[in-house]
């Protein structure tokens, strides 16, 4: 069985890529209704940060089992 | 604005999150064999993965939308339920409770009742739990509806059957190793879907100090305004924080409510048991971080002419719990929105799989198999926690709906815990702790104990009491009400246990073995290096809360 720690990892390297995605399209496109401090981009970096946490769980438990 | 505006992305989010939590019951469904693996997850579980699991158990959406909104109304002081109501209590689980526990092999704390009482004694505590699992369960369901409408404008229907359905979906096939899993996927979605909350508002407000320099005194500390109930937000003295929340619900909770401490029982040695509530004590005290200072910065917010930001209300009064979804909305944009939206799903879905599957192992182990069928096979036992898996879930959505017709069974709901935990707290110190305290004694504490809460708290809601009398304070909160009243059940258990236990039949010492301190080998002081032993952690635990403690003092 694989360990949770892998899916977690799998679990934020997508919802990661997804929200820096969004926050990519957002800063070439901004949207007409701005959130408070929308100016600082929250989704590009924190979606970054995100999909990096993601990408460290799933590299250190790729080949990781449980017995 | 009102209501979130979900776009693709945020949708999507939400899609990958079902899709995450129902594959993983569909995997883990293979690996589920036995009663074992159901009820307890194998018993393999490393200390890592049953300390965030453990954590996570108690960390649920109510919590976080209850706890931020009442910051906005009590202030720090909610900090304490992080604090000294949770910490002291999980390190004494970790270090003087565990062995007796997890020694015993035991699948339920009622089990335990069994082993060192008797029968009667664990089938009413279980019978008590399940209960209160089942209606807690309930009232979750019914909270997610209501926020899901209130934020998302979802059908209440729909929300509420949609979340039930998948909980029992992968709790039915993989018991309580998919109720893990999918606890640490929500501690993960929470810190990274709420976190950002924190820390845009932190931005925008100008910082911590800020934030402590712009609220009024009696709601930015913790204990300097605690000597007067009138010089604090929450009306209450230092002695309600320490003997009712410090020590008999904070300790009735974390140390005997099944709930979280079946998280414990799932790890794989007694040393990994023992660190569990020790490594989660270290998150537990980093949730403030989330929940008290954003609601601080809603107060700070709320307060300054212009921010555009106000809490929502309903027929005048103010609704505390909106205040983290509309800081949500203030700060987070698509995609975001729906992480942000997953994680407070993600809480209500485990913390409703986390009560079906104490439940199921409580009313499998404690009431089926105590009172109905004694020979009941593995397999047998198995098949009983997958049908009491669903029709717990069915009873929870009853629940639910009964709630939305008579909404002050919410009120109830509060008090519930000091009915159950309380008095259950004293049965298991006495128990664990001294040796002549006798099956009836733990019985009837127990049964005067429950009694107790139980009629103080109708007795104040049906005004035949004045709360005060309660509080021994002219003034007080529901908040101080609930704490002094646990107190109370705490007491009246105590005494009745041990008056009873000097005229009754004690259980021969033999049978206690590996029960009560004493009459136990002390098998966890095994040749560890001290780096690596329970005690080394708690102490550093206890260090951190009492920096955190003088520091906001």
């Amino acid at each position: 069985m694989k360990p949770i720690w892998y899916f977690v990892g799998l679990f934020l390297l997508i919802t990661g890529a997804i929200v820096l995605g969004a926050g990519i399209y957002d800063y070439f496109n901004p949207p007409l209704e701005h959130t408070v401090l929308a100016e600082l981009h929250p989704g590009l970096w924190w979606g970054g940060i995100t999909f990096l946490a993601g990408l460290l769980f799933l590299l250190f438990n790729r080949k990781k089992v449980i017995v | 604005m009102t209501t979130f505006n979900l776009s693709l992305v945020d949708w999507l989010v939400l899609a990958v999150y079902f899709a995450f939590i129902l594959g993983l019951g569909y995997y883990l469904k293979r690996f589920t064999k036995n009663q074992e693996d159901f009820f307890l997850a194998g018993r393999k579980n490393s200390m890592w993965v049953a300390g965030v699991a453990f954590l996570s158990a108690n960390l649920g959406a109510l919590e976080l939308l209850g706890m931020t909104g009442n910051t906005f109304k009590y202030g720090m002081y909610v900090a304490h339920f992080y604090w000294v109501g949770a910490i002291p209590a999980m390190l004494f689980l970790g270090l003087y409770m565990m062995p007796f526990y997890y020694s015993s092999r035991i699948h339920s704390v009622p089990g335990y009742l069994k082993l060192r009482f008797d029968e009667k004694t664990r089938v009413l505590n279980g019978i008590a739990f399940a209960v209160m699992t089942l209606l807690v369960s309930g009232i979750n369901l019914y909270a997610m509806a209501l926020v899901l409408r209130t934020f998302l404008g979802w059908d209440w229907n729909v929300s509420m059957w949609v979340s039930a359905g998948t909980v029992a979906f992968y709790v039915t096939l993989s018991g309580l190793m998919s109720a893990i899993f999918t606890e640490i996927i929500q501690f993960f979605l929470i810190w990274f879907g709420l976190f950002l909350v924190t820390i845009l508002g932190l931005v925008e407000i100008g910082g911590v100090d800020q934030v402590l320099s712009n609220i009024p005194a009696s709601f930015g500390t913790l204990w300097s305004t605690s000597g007067d109930p009138l010089l604090n937000g929450m009306a209450i003295t230092w002695a309600g924080i320490v003997l009712g929340l410090g020590f008999v619900l904070s300790f009735g909770y974390w140390t005997t409510d099944f709930l979280v401490v079946q998280r414990a029982f799932s790890a794989k040695d007694l040393r990994s048991a023992r660190m569990t509530p020790i490594i989660a004590s270290f998150p537990k005290m980093a949730v403030p971080a989330i929940v008290v200072l954003t609601g601080l910065i809603a107060i700070i917010l709320a307060g300054k002419s212009g921010s555009g930001f106000a809490l929502l209300t309903d027929g005048g009064q103010v609704n505390y719990d909106s205040t983290l979804p509309l800081l949500i909305m203030r700060y987070y944009p698509h995609g975001l929105i729906g992480l942000g939206v997953s994680a407070l799903l993600a809480g209500f879905m485990a913390g409703q799989a986390g009560n079906i599957s104490a439940f199921n192992t409580v009313w499998t182990y404690d009431i089926y198999r105590a009172i109905i069928k004694k020979d009941a096979t593995d397999q047998h036992l198995v098949w009983v926690g997958r049908v009491a898996t669903v029709v717990g879930v069915i009873v929870s959505v009853g629940t639910a709906y009964w709630a939305k017709g008579f909404p002050s069974i919410m009120d109830y709901m509060q008090a519930i815990f000091s009915w159950v935990n309380a008095p259950l707290f004293a049965t298991m110190l006495l128990g664990m702790f001294l040796v002549w305290i006798t099956p009836a004694g733990a019985f009837w504490g127990l049964l005067a104990g429950m009694g107790t809460s139980i009629v103080m708290f109708l007795a104040v809601k049906f005004q035949w009491m004045d709360a005060s009398t309660i509080t021994m304070s002219a003034v007080s909160s529901d908040m101080a009400a609930n704490f002094w009243r646990a107190w109370w059940a705490w007491l009246v258990c105590f005494v009745v246990t041990i008056v009873i236990s000097f005229f009754t039949k004690k259980k021969p010492r033999e049978e206690l073995v590996g029960l009560v301190k004493g009459l136990t080998q002390e098998t966890a002081l095994a040749p560890v290096p001290f780096m690596r032993r329970p005690e080394f952690y708690a102490i550093i635990s206890v260090i951190v809360l009492i920096i955190l403690n003088v520091y906001f003092w």
